[in-house]
């Protein structure tokens, strides 16, 4: 009967059929208003989000990771106040309108409870401004710019920011008596440029001088040109806060210069060696020191037990963000206890207000250390100096105490 | 230009169809879509503070309206001066940046605070909509400057140029502060503190104002000699139409709007960063004038509308609404590679004069003469694309 269908015809019914379903779609979001707080079945409701598609997955997937296997292990445990927590989980590409659209939908429609999100800065800014109206608790894994957590009292992270962890490599390096520090860092990267710019604020304040600061642009592999113009000037040590693809390659050029001193890092170092790929030699590692929250290196027993669970989970060795992802669910989850133990209405702005309350006054051990707040979003905790043995393997240096 | 006739139907009034068909005087037209505009956009915000649509679907809604003003914007440059140009996103991101930080600076001189432009007041209101202009005119600006040297290529090569634009205006917001000394972008940690303001009667308030003045300059003579041009250059030239003035001012005025629409974007997001005005972003404007079909400002709105809402309505299945919206492309390309509405446009004072007449369009064979002349030339319209 189809046989004398026009081609127009066939487009006026698909352009029909395709409008109805996007109408569908749009009726279809309306309907889930009523489910406030998730109170109805006994659950709560929680949002994770960040970017599982695109540039940053690698991030967005290794803190969904982390943090569903904490709410996965929190469920089997009984849940809290016997209640179980069902993880709402958005995707938002990497896009701060996406990410809105996705936080305002977790809190609209699927009547959240709290967030473990967003991944990185731009859209976890967009979120934070967002989510201050709501009063919403959120907790990021990993966003370190320090506007996140200064638009309301209600956005926590459980990472250091990266000025801190410039502070923090200043200072071990003022330890170890390093004189002279070169740095290499990526032009236009808001995370290698905060590091750098206060790495050699502190570290000038400390007596150490600056002696070259060099840059380099996005998807540059060749740096022996700024190598040997950092290594001309004779430094102690060479700080690179970039991501490890980066640093491979840089450690590697450098060290075939001949250059044989210490390299300093910051937490985009994890997985430069041992992980998916290798991007530096082992030989080149001697003397290498970066700061990190996590290594799978760490011997205390909540990290050794937390690598164990995800291998057994994902098979696959935890990064850094997994364990950002797990502390992350884990500080909202203390938050919620508060507001359970309190007895409180699932949705309710009291409870809310419990659960931010809950998260400022709480301390949490987490595999990334121990996590308090003093007042304000930024974690108070210690962080860990790693460095390298012969064959690659990473190893504790120093833990660093607050 | 002193000729009098259009020069092709944007609907309506064929002045050959004799004296016995009715028609309705300019100012009714004109009052009449303003009461529907009005009516709508209170409409919509009655449901909104009623809570009918909650926050969720209604900042989707800012989003389409913002979409909406981008299309429409290119659309001038693509469907009716018909050029190619890649680098809207770079006025969007010029309009966003500087609307951004003249409102950040002068809600700050003048004591403005976040809460003004969240409530409302007057005084916010007359920074956002003075926000809002100098927005546009820093896209103009760099429309102005894009324009001329572009504009002396075609086809393919005024597409790469525009595309290379595009990405120095990115690279110039990535690394501005250091070269000025001071924090005027934010690099890319992103533009903060941009106060929250845009919102539904904003949005679709301008969408109906740029709507309205695209719709008068196209009709206007200045929008004919635009069309001439499209349609043959040559022969627009030789006919004393001033082609480099024309083609400069189309571009110009499509990077008005799209920095008026990259302002809406900035209030609407509160952060800006230059990543997110890239290459994708200016395909993604281009797909959407494409598939609603290139000349059509329905078409625009339209498929702006549907692309918008396609991503979020099918978030449930995350993992496979690229695909969908891939697919979506791929077939109304295959089956109408004109656009969804071709070169169509949609005049509601021309459904009315067809009521008016008794114009149906099932009783075609009783109003035959003066119906075939207006649908005659409407079609060939459409198949001159």
């Amino acid at each position: 009967m189809f046989e004398n269908v026009s081609r127009r015809q066939f487009v006026t019914g698909s352009a029909a059929a395709a409008l109805a379903l996007g109408l569908v779609g749009c009726g279809g979001n309306g309907g889930g208003d009523s489910a406030g707080g998730g109170d109805a079945s006994g659950a709560i409701k929680v949002g994770i989000m960040g970017p599982h598609t695109g540039d940053n997955s690698s991030y967005g997937l290794a803190c969904l990771n982390g943090a569903q296997l904490y709410f996965k292990q929190l469920n089997a445990d009984g849940g809290i106040n016997g209640k179980q927590i069902e993880p709402v989980v958005y995707d938002e590409k990497g896009d701060a309108t996406e990410a809105v659209n996705a936080y305002n939908r977790l809190v609209q429609e699927d009547g959240v409870t709290g967030i473990v999100g967003d991944v990185t800065t731009g859209p976890t800014i967009a979120v934070a401004k967002a989510s201050v109206a709501d009063n919403m608790p959120c907790v990021t894994p990993s966003a370190t710019a320090a506007d996140v957590v200064t638009y309301g009292e209600n956005y926590f992270r459980a990472c250091v920011t990266d000025p801190e962890q410039g502070r923090v490599m200043a200072n071990f390096a003022a330890e170890q008596g390093y004189k002279n520090v070169a740095t290499l860092y990526l032009n236009g990267s808001d995370y290698s440029e905060g590091v750098n710019e206060a790495f050699c604020e502190e570290a000038e304040a400390l007596g150490i001088t600056i002696t070259a600061q060099e840059s380099y642009a996005e998807g540059d592999v060749d740096f022996n040109s700024q190598l040997t113009n950092i290594i001309g000037t004779n430094p102690d040590a060479i700080l690179v806060p970039n991501y490890y693809q980066d640093d491979g390659m840089i450690v590697n050029q450098a060290r075939g210069q001949g250059y044989d001193k210490v390299f300093l890092g910051v937490d985009g170092w994890s997985g430069i060696y041992g992980g998916s790929e290798n991007y530096a030699d082992a030989a080149n590692l001697h003397d290498c020191y970066y700061c990190c929250a996590f290594s799978s290196s760490n011997e205390s027993e909540t990290a050794t037990k937390f690598v164990e669970d995800y291998e057994a989970e994902y098979s696959e060795t935890p990064t850094n963000f997994c364990a950002l992802g797990y502390d992350a669910a884990m500080v909202l989850a203390g938050g919620l206890t508060a507001a359970e133990e309190a007895g409180l209405e699932p949705g309710s702005e009291d409870y809310k207000q419990a659960v931010i309350d809950g998260i400022a006054d709480g301390t949490v051990e987490g595999v990334t250390g121990s996590i308090a707040y003093e007042g304000t979003g930024d974690p108070v905790k210690s962080s860990l100096i790693i460095s390298f043995n012969e064959d690659g393997s990473e190893y504790t240096f120093e833990v660093l105490d607050v | 230009m002193s000729e009098k006739r259009p020069i092709i139907s944007m609907g309506g009034r064929g002045p050959a169809s004799g004296g016995a068909r009715r028609t309705l005087p300019m100012p009714a037209r004109y009052a009449i879509n303003a009461v529907v505009v009005l009516v709508l956009l209170i409409l919509g915000e009655l449901m909104i503070d009623g809570g009918a649509i909650n926050r969720y679907q209604s900042t989707v809604l800012e989003q389409v309206g913002i979409y909406i003003i981008l299309a429409v914007s290119l659309n001038i440059a693509t469907g009716y001066l018909g050029q190619l140009p890649l680098g809207h996103a770079g006025f969007m991101s010029m309009g966003a940046y500087g609307c951004s930080i003249f409102i950040i600076r002068v809600s700050e001189a003048l004591g403005v605070g976040a809460r003004d432009f969240v409530t409302g007041t007057p005084m916010a209101l007359v920074v956002v909509v003075a926000g809002l202009i100098v927005g546009g005119l820093c896209a103009a600006v760099a429309g102005i400057i894009i324009g001329i040297p572009a504009l002396r290529l075609k086809g393919d090569y005024l597409a790469i140029i525009t595309l290379a634009f595009a990405e120095i205006i990115r690279v110039v917001m990535l690394n501005i502060d250091d070269v000025l000394g001071f924090e005027l972008t934010g690099g890319a940690a992103g533009l903060t503190g941009i106060p929250g303001f845009s919102s539904f009667l904003l949005v679709f308030g301008c969408v109906a104002v740029v709507c309205f003045l695209i719709h008068t300059m196209m009709k206007s003579r200045h929008g004919r000699a635009i069309l001439a041009i499209r349609d043959n250059e040559i022969a627009a030239e030789a006919t004393g139409v001033n082609t480099t003035y024309y083609k400069t001012l189309a571009f110009v005025v499509s990077a008005f709007f799209a920095g008026v629409a990259g302002g809406l974007y900035a209030g609407c997001v509160g952060v800006l960063q230059p990543a997110v005005f890239g290459f994708m972003k200016s395909i993604e404007i281009l797909v959407m004038v494409v598939l609603g079909g290139m000349g059509s400002m329905l078409g625009s709105a339209i498929s702006a509308t549907v692309l918008t809402i396609l991503p979020e309505a099918l978030r449930a299945f995350s993992e496979y609404r690229m695909i969908a919206y891939a697919v979506v492309l791929i077939i109304v390309m295959i089956f109408r590679p004109q656009g969804l509405l071709g070169s169509y446009d949609f005049s509601l004072s021309r459904i009315i004069e067809r009521v008016m007449n008794r114009d149906f369009p099932w009783s075609k064979k009783d109003a035959a003469p003066a119906a075939d002349v207006a649908e005659g030339k409407e079609v060939s319209a459409d198949a001159e694309r």
